[in-house]
């Protein structure tokens, strides 16, 4: 029987897990950007020393699952779940770096929606008694998933302006029930709630558009949570997506005004604020690194100041594959929608 | 009824952001393309005319040798980091000359040269040109039996 639900897709936490800690980690270009100051570590390079990028990205996961893990003295031994994904084949980014952590481990693989994903599941862990602390987490890499998903790095060629830049970063957040006593770096951020996204595919094929492809299921994740829990955009702060971009969410807010929604005033897109205006990025940053690195730097801190009280965290994930792109099926895309709350 | 619906709002939706999404600049990216394209085409006509006048080599070499040095410098610029650069402003216009012919070669090259010799770098050294040359191959055959039956 579901005791835990509302409306179709909405779980409510009855006791809503705390998010104790958080660090992220960037890449050199989005060290650049407006948000630098706020990540804990900027790389000077984006192989980091190692003898490849996929190995640099692994190592970025689990550096920043330290990270976050060092900030309120813990050690990988006290976690009892890690819970991530990332963007590269048989996420190997995410299950080489849970061989070094030597915690128990689920592997999540939701594209770019994977930090959404992964505090999800964590909470639903935390709450239902299954854990007392998981790591939440998410990598992604600019050279690894040009290289997957594109072309060679030094071939020369054009993007179209509809293309986004997929982020080099990583994030980490460290969710525990309300008996944790440890030492934190959060003392009020909690997750009351969150919403199971369900894939949404209006027929996109352009994977040089991904942001068009993702903005319907960010639209039909807000409505079905503002629906499930019986309130309206004025109870939140800022509506965040995660990759849209600056044309996807022009398409999301449009989509959301068909439904009556003017979301334009509290509508935050990670993929829009990672990068500056001046760096060339056609239409911002993407990957599951974006979302995960801008909420555990910048979000999470601003809603611990108390500039934010309560936030719907949505990443969003575009399910394509390189071999579907080639087969000329369609992008369908996803969104789980997190509401962080400040208390 | 339901699919059908679906199919609708789809439309609806495709065409709205076609209707809205930021164009390429075709106009300026020609320019550029005809810009890049022609500086190139000039130095291989620079190259070659050295072959021709100084080291006096005849017709047939003197193609050769000029396509020697033009994928000779389209690798080196792609090796040293600038060929990328290159192409995102122009274009077209280093693509299609030889030197992006080279470029094509190269960078998977260097970028599969970590998975190893044979599976990496000589299975991937043609990922980008290996269709140019399996239909330019195909095309020069049909055009070479034409011209055959022509005669």
């Amino acid at each position: 029987m579901k005791s835990k639900g509302i409306g179709k897709q909405t779980l409510v936490f009855t006791a809503p897990p705390h998010i104790v800690s958080a660090a992220a980690i960037v890449g050199d270009v989005e060290g650049e950007g407006p948000l630098a100051d706020y990540f804990d570590v900027v790389l000077q390079d984006d192989i980091w020393g190692e003898e490849s990028w996929e190995k640099a990205e692994r190592k970025m996961f689990e550096h920043a699952v330290r990270c976050a893990l060092d900030k309120a003295e813990l050690t990988p031994a006290k976690l009892d779940c890690l819970l991530g994904g990332d963007l590269l084949n048989q996420i190997i980014s995410a299950n080489f770096a849970a061989r070094e952590l030597q915690t128990p481990f689920l592997g999540l693989y939701g594209a770019c929606s994977t930090m959404a994903e992964s505090l999800l599941i964590g909470s639903m862990l935390v709450d239902g008694g299954y854990a007392a602390c998981v790591a939440c987490a998410a990598t992604s890499h600019f050279s690894t998933a040009e290289r997957q998903y594109r072309q060679p790095l030094e071939m020369g060629g054009q993007t179209t302006p509809t293309a986004q830049r997929t982020v080099t970063g990583a994030g980490c957040s460290i969710v525990t029930d309300s008996a944790y006593a440890g030492k934190r770096v959060f003392n009020h951020v909690h997750i009351p709630a969150a919403t199971i996204g369900r894939v949404v595919d209006l027929g996109i094929t352009d994977a040089a558009n991904m942001g068009a492809a993702m903005a319907p299921a960010a639209a039909d994740t807000l409505c079905v949570h503002l629906g499930d829990t019986g309130r309206g955009l004025d109870a939140y702060d800022l509506i965040v997506t995660g990759d849209l971009g600056t044309f996807g969410s022009e398409m999301f807010l449009s989509l959301c005004g068909d439904r009556g929604l003017d979301v334009a005033g509290r509508h935050f897109d990670c993929g829009c604020a990672i990068f500056g205006l001046d760096q060339k990025v056609d239409c911002g940053g993407s990957g599951c690194g974006c979302s995960a690195s801008v909420l555990n730097a910048y979000l999470l801190r601003r809603l611990e100041a108390g500039e934010l009280q309560r936030i719907l965290f949505m990443a969003t994930g575009a399910l394509l594959s390189t071999t579907s792109g080639m087969q000329n099926d369609s992008i369908p895309g996803i969104a789980h929608g997190v509401v962080l709350e400040r208390k | 009824m339901d699919n059908i619906q679906q199919t609708q709002a789809q439309k609806k939706y495709q065409q709205r952001v076609n209707e809205r999404m930021p164009k390429s600049k075709i106009a300026s990216q020609c320019l550029r393309a005809f810009i890049a394209g022609g500086l190139i085409c000039c130095i291989g006509q620079a190259v070659r005319a050295f072959g021709a006048q100084t080291l006096q080599l005849d017709e047939k070499n003197v193609a050769a040798f000029t396509s020697i040095v033009m994928v000779f410098l389209g690798a080196t610029l792609t090796g040293l980091g600038v060929y990328d650069k290159i192409g995102s402003w122009s274009g077209a216009g280093s693509i299609v000359p030889i030197t992006g012919f080279a470029n094509s070669i190269v960078s998977p090259a260097m970028e599969f040269k970590r998975e190893g010799y044979v599976m990496g770098v000589g299975a991937k050294l043609f990922s980008i040109a290996g269709p140019v040359l399996v239909y330019g191959i195909s095309a020069s055959v049909l055009v070479g039996l034409i011209a055959c039956m022509v005669r």
